[in-house]
């Protein structure tokens, strides 16, 4: 009995039991909203279940949408640790996809050697273009939450006048050439389409099916990203400092750690993960940029994974794959009920709404405990 | 005495007690205001005066008690409760809507409109004018308060109440900020407010003041009512000693010493403040191994600016800092902790500790990038988890748990974790800028210990305090700085409270004689 | 040769003016809201709503003024929203407008699909059914003057609104008490002022007139509401309210310069001129980060813009 009380308090005053409240919460208004609507809520929700599930080529469909958005929820989460707010994540996916696009296409070099080279060079032009905004609010002081929205609409304009350039359009079409193959990093990209891999890949249906998908390495480096910024955070006396000048500047700055510096790092680390995750998503799924009419929204879902993972590296892989889930089961729904899919986008902002009001479910907690007192006492 | 007769009770509150949570702020008080009184409060920091007060201006809802006003039992709700029934409160952090101009914040809540709504600012103007003239409190009412001083600002603050017609005026710590002048002014206004009828309640633990002003003072301790004294009829040292529950020495021990060699010299250092304004300028000083240098002077006269420049947080425009003869004028605060100078901040929460970190993470905040407590980039978790617990002990942190944050622990603790860290940097110059702010007496007592250690090991200590007591008591020299110069330094045997009061108030000094 | 370049002149500054009132009235909710201390990064959410809104009441009533009003009362309820978490349950105001801008275009779209057959897209309002030109009977036709200011009448009421609320804040006793809760909210409740009426007030009232930036877009500028409609305007109007410092007037001058940059290349679309029309389009954004890089004087927003208020009494 006593342990149960614990556990329950454990989980009304931590973090996780906060969020997976909001999530609860998140999926019951989803289920208002469309019974409101007019449809079965348990049948939508057991068509997205099963369409996420019941195929392991829907499995691995998951796990590719999963895989940016995890990512740009680490880059969220590492500025939002070192207390800045990185609402540029989608300009800086913009410019890591872009550069990953012009090098990958542009250069002629080995295989893995290729892929390096691509995943470097998009990691630092992104990182760079998010050290840009830690620039300017340590030397001028301009908010970084306007200064990334300001570099979003750049980065959009950009990538949209390079696509258009002569040598990297593809003709025709609205995007740019594709990258080599040496470049890639989808598994098997090659061999299943072959023959013999056709013909082998026919006896083992479950592996034909995983396949069916463009499955890559991005989610095996987003695992690996995760456990660096874990790291990077935590251990390491870089991630002491960021830290320190996240809680309070002023006392990192009266401690001696340049705290002008650390605003500067922070955001080209938290840039260059932003980059690093369109770079996965040009190598791996599309191999190519196209021209952007508006955003994609990698960068502000990489907003909610990370309030929802409540802003912690292991945290953004498990809301990641939560929104992996909605994105890809979401849409599911529309064919085979006539439900709108966007209920998916009404369930993420219930759950982001609700995890920025611990105090609601914290009040909540507490009139629950009062009344079981009054009860206890009559 | 006066033609007041304080026969008329306009304040009564009974049995008064305030919880918050589980702690007792207001343990069952008892308070008696007569009308024409200056009614002191005394108690130490954290007694509970100031609940006590926001309990009568409705800001805070007792859990028990009643509070009677003019005689009529009243239910002070909200501040608004408590301005219709003629109460007025000056807090002690200005309450002061500083891009706004004086007019427009006496008037606020309580606009003058004509039509619907729409301010009519002539009129307010006008108000204000005429309210200032009546009690002698002369504002401008179309100066931003952010362009006026803080005496000023004080003025504005009691015309508000005025303005909204009280005539029971609550005045929190009115003169922790003022200049002994800016007292005096005050005491004046008080002495007439009183005059007009009005009653003033004042909140203090400042006993001389109370010798000034007060007719009655009523004492307050760790949340309980102590007693109610005529002050004409009571000494200072009778009050101090029901202030704080037994017998206090004012004086801190400490044996001769001799001094050594000059370990902090700055000469003729100019800085400006945030707001480009020269806040030290053309300071000289020198500190010596083996005295406490006590600096004092009226918040505001370049002290913080002073300290950090010295301690690199703020540049400096000219002059220069020498440490151990070595020139570190404008170095960086690594460079400057390294070379052996160690702070107690001002402001414990904002400078001197992340309190979202652990106790042990604070304690590495200086030199957590060195070994043994990290190497090449890698922290060393068991090592500065060793180094908190042995510094917990020696201090006595309590609770003596390295592993809880900063922001759990009391004032004095967070104080003491400062001052682990610092002291045990073996630092050849401490200074130490406030460093009994807002504690209660015990901690007190703890900080001038530590201090007099440091001076005794023969090292330099550079003190900066608002409290002329404290830096009469501690000092073995004082400077006093005014306007961002050092008007004079006394040896602290031969300094008395009224020299140095003129002295900060800027008149009379070695500068003023040329 | 002179009339060509005041042809060209005359549909610049007419398309600014039309680009820009969808942007001033999201603007002035930023202005209002953020005046009495609110952050509201969920201008877009609420813009979108009010457009999804403002197409669909129109379309169905074939009475734009209805949709225009309809659109500014749902993005209003949803600013209700933002309302509850930053102001009753002192929640980060920032995280709670990311909630907002899911919310807004989740439910706009959702809504969409259900009342037009699965379509993300409303049926188009017909041409004499979108938000009237009144004066189109007034000007003479062929003027430069009527080339320029023959707009619809959501742009004048833009200007108007400004004027409004630049009275409201500047010159009331409601705008003193708006500006005291933004600044000190202790200092105003000591006083009696109820900082949690304003805010909530100033709130609803922000996404009311988000709603109706997003309405006037819908109503206006197009004729239906579609996804890619507002994507992003909701920010660039944020931007604008800070451009403007936090003061009505400057957030409208600073929603004409972004405007006049979509004019511009709308304008440099039809023509052969070789700049190319991105890089013009980013010239607003690059524009207001030097502004904000403080050389053109300093930003300071309301003290206490973006800090929840928590009466410390319980």
């Amino acid at each position: 009995m006593k342990t149960k009380l614990k556990l329950k308090e454990k989980l009304f005053s931590g973090n996780l039991g906060f969020t997976l409240f909001s999530i609860v919460i998140g999926f019951v208004v989803g289920a208002i909203v469309l019974l409101i609507a007019g449809f079965n809520p348990l049948e939508a929700y057991s068509v997205m279940i099963s369409g996420v599930f019941s195929r392991p080529k829907y499995i691995s469909w998951t796990i590719i949408y999963a895989t940016p958005i995890i990512i740009t929820g680490l880059s969220v989460a590492f500025a939002f640790r070192t207390g800045l707010f990185n609402i540029g994540a989608e300009g800086q996916y913009i410019i890591g996809s872009l550069v990953a696009t012009a090098i990958g296409y542009f250069l002629k070099l080995p295989p893995v050697i290729h892929f390096i080279f691509v995943f470097i060079t998009a990691a630092l032009a992104a990182g760079l273009w998010g050290a840009i905004a830690g620039y300017l609010k340590a030397k001028f002081g301009v908010h970084e939450v306007i200064a990334t929205i300001m570099l979003n609409w750049i980065a959009l304009y950009l990538n949209n006048y390079f696509v258009m350039l002569e040598g990297f359009k593809r003709p025709q079409s609205e995007t740019s050439y594709e990258i080599q193959n040496t470049a890639s990093i989808t598994i098997l990209e090659n061999w299943k389409y072959s023959d013999v891999g056709r013909e082998w890949l026919s006896n083992y249906p479950i592996l034909k099916d995983i396949l069916a998908a463009p499955v890559n390495l991005g989610f095996l480096i987003a695992i690996l990203l995760a456990i660096l910024v874990w790291y990077i955070l935590n251990k390491t006396t870089l991630g002491y400092e960021l830290r320190a000048v996240g809680f309070n500047r002023h006392a990192a700055e009266y401690g001696g750690i340049n705290v002008e510096k650390s605003m500067v790092i922070s955001m080209f680390i938290a840039g260059a993960l932003a980059g690093i995750a369109g770079a996965l998503q040009v190598t791996g799924v599309t191999k190519s940029v196209a021209i952007l009419a508006a955003m994609e929204g990698y960068g502000f879902d990489g907003i909610a994974v990370s309030l929802i993972g409540s802003n912690t590296a292991f945290g953004s892989i498990f809301s990641g794959l939560l929104f992996g889930m909605l994105k890809y089961g979401g849409p599911k729904i529309q064919p085979f009920l006539r439900a709108p899919s966007e209920v998916v986008n009404i369930v993420i902002g219930t759950i982001v709404f609700f995890v920025a009001i611990p105090k609601f479910i914290r009040m909540l907690g507490s009139l629950m405990n009062k009344k079981r007192g009054e009860k206890n006492v009559g | 005495m006066d033609g007041r007769n304080f026969k008329e009770k306009v304040v009564e509150m009974k049995n008064i007690t305030k919880m918050f949570g589980d702690f007792k702020a207001n343990d069952n008080i008892n308070l008696t205001v007569h009308k024409g009184e200056v009614h002191a409060l005394l108690g130490e920091n954290g007694a509970g005066k100031t609940t006590l007060m926001n309990v009568l201006y409705g800001l805070y809802q007792p859990t028990s008690g009643e509070i009677y006003i003019k005689g009529k039992k009243v239910n002070v709700e909200n501040p608004n409760v408590a301005i219709e029934n003629g109460i007025g409160m000056v807090h002690q952090h200005f309450m002061l809507v500083e891009p706004f101009t004086v007019a427009e914040n006496i008037i606020l809540g309580m606009e003058t409109t004509k039509g619907i709504g729409v301010l009519d600012r002539d009129k307010a103007i006008e108000d204000v004018e005429k309210l200032s003239e009546q009690y002698g409190l002369y504002v401008d009412p179309n100066a931003k308060i952010q362009d006026i001083t803080v005496g000023m600002q004080q003025r504005v603050e009691i015309l508000k109440a005025l303005y909204r017609g009280a005539d029971i005026l609550i005045l929190d710590e009115p003169t922790a900020v003022l200049t002994p002048q800016e007292i005096e002014d005050l005491i004046k206004i008080i002495k007439n407010l009183t005059n007009e009828g009005k009653t003033v309640i004042i909140i203090t633990h400042k006993l001389k003041e109370i010798k000034q002003v007060a007719d009655y003072c009523t004492i307050i301790r760790r949340g309980k009512y102590i007693d109610t004294v005529k002050v004409s009829e009571t000494t200072e040292e009778e009050l101090a000693s029901k202030m704080v529950g037994r017998e206090v020495s004012f004086k801190v021990d400490k044996e001769e010493r001799e001094t050594g060699d000059t370990v902090l010299k700055i000469d003729n250092l100019v800085v400006r403040d945030n707001r480009n304004i020269k806040a030290v300028d053309g300071l000289s000083l020198e500190v010596k191994s083996g005295e406490i240098l006590g600096i004092a002077g009226v918040d505001g006269n370049g002290q913080s600016e002073l300290i950090e420049a010295i301690t690199g947080l703020r540049e400096v425009e000219s002059g220069k800092v020498y440490f151990n003869s070595k020139d570190i004028t404008n170095k960086t605060p690594r460079e400057i902790i390294d070379s052996g100078i160690s702070t107690i901040p001002e402001d414990r929460q904002k400078r001197g500790l992340v309190l979202e970190f652990t106790i042990a993470e604070n304690t590495v905040l200086e030199n957590y990038d060195r070994e043994p407590f990290s190497r090449k980039g890698i922290l060393n978790e068991n090592k500065i988890k060793e180094y908190a617990k042995d510094l917990i002990k020696k201090f006595d942190v309590r609770p003596n748990n390295e592993k809880i944050k900063a922001k759990a622990l009391s004032g004095g603790n967070q104080q003491k974790v400062i001052i682990a860290r610092e002291v045990s940097n073996d630092p050849d110059l401490l200074i130490a800028a406030q460093p009994t702010r807002g504690l209660d007496v015990g901690a007190i007592e703890f900080v001038h210990k530590s201090l007099v250690e440091q001076r005794d090991k023969n090292k330099a200590v550079l003190l900066v305090s608002l409290e002329l007591d404290e830096v009469l008591n501690v000092s073995d020299r004082i400077a006093v700085i005014y306007e961002g110069k050092i008007v004079d330094i006394i040896d602290a045997e031969e300094a008395d409270e009224k020299t140095l009061g003129l002295l900060m108030a800027g008149r009379g000094g070695k500068r003023n004689e040329n | 040769m002179l009339d060509n370049i005041l042809e060209s002149l005359a549909f610049i500054l007419g398309t600014t003016l039309m680009y820009s009132a969808p942007l001033i009235y999201t603007a002035l909710g930023g202005v209002i809201s953020e005046n009495s201390g609110v952050v509201n990064i969920g201008l877009e959410g609420m813009m979108t709503i009010g457009a999804f809104f403002g197409a669909t009441v129109g379309y169905y009533s074939g009475n734009p003024w209805l949709g225009f009003l309809v659109g500014g009362l749902a993005g209003g309820a949803l600013a209700l929203l933002h309302a509850i978490a930053s102001v009753t349950f002192a929640a980060d105001q920032v995280v709670s407008g990311i909630a907002i801008n899911f919310l807004g275009p989740g439910l706009a779209l959702f809504l969409s699909r259900m009342f037009f057959d699965g379509a993300t897209m409303t049926r188009p309002i017909d041409l004499e059914d979108k938000i009237p030109r009144s004066l189109d009977k007034i000007l003479t036709k062929g003027t430069f003057i009527e080339k320029v200011f023959n707009q619809y009448d959501t742009v004048y009421l833009a200007f108007i609104l400004v004027a409004i609320i630049w009275f409201i804040l500047y010159k009331t006793k409601l705008g003193l008490r708006i500006r005291a809760v933004g600044e000190h909210p202790k200092a105003a409740d000591t006083l009696g002022i109820n900082v949690y009426n304003i805010r909530y007030l100033c709130v609803f009232l922000s996404g009311v007139f988000a709603g109706f930036g997003g309405a006037a877009m819908s109503l206006a500028v197009v004729s239906n509401f579609r996804p890619t409609l507002i994507s992003g305007q909701g920010f660039i109007a944020l931007a604008a309210m800070i451009f403007g410092k936090w003061k009505p007037q400057g957030a409208m001058l600073a929603c004409l310069l972004f405007g006049a940059a979509q004019g511009l290349v709308v304008f440099l679309g039809g023509t052969e001129f070789q700049v190319p029309s991105e890089i013009l389009a980013m010239i607003p954004y690059v524009l207001t980060l030097i502004i904000l890089m403080g050389f053109v004087g300093r930003a300071t927003p309301p003290a206490a813009d973006g800090v929840p208020y928590e009466k410390d009494s319980n």
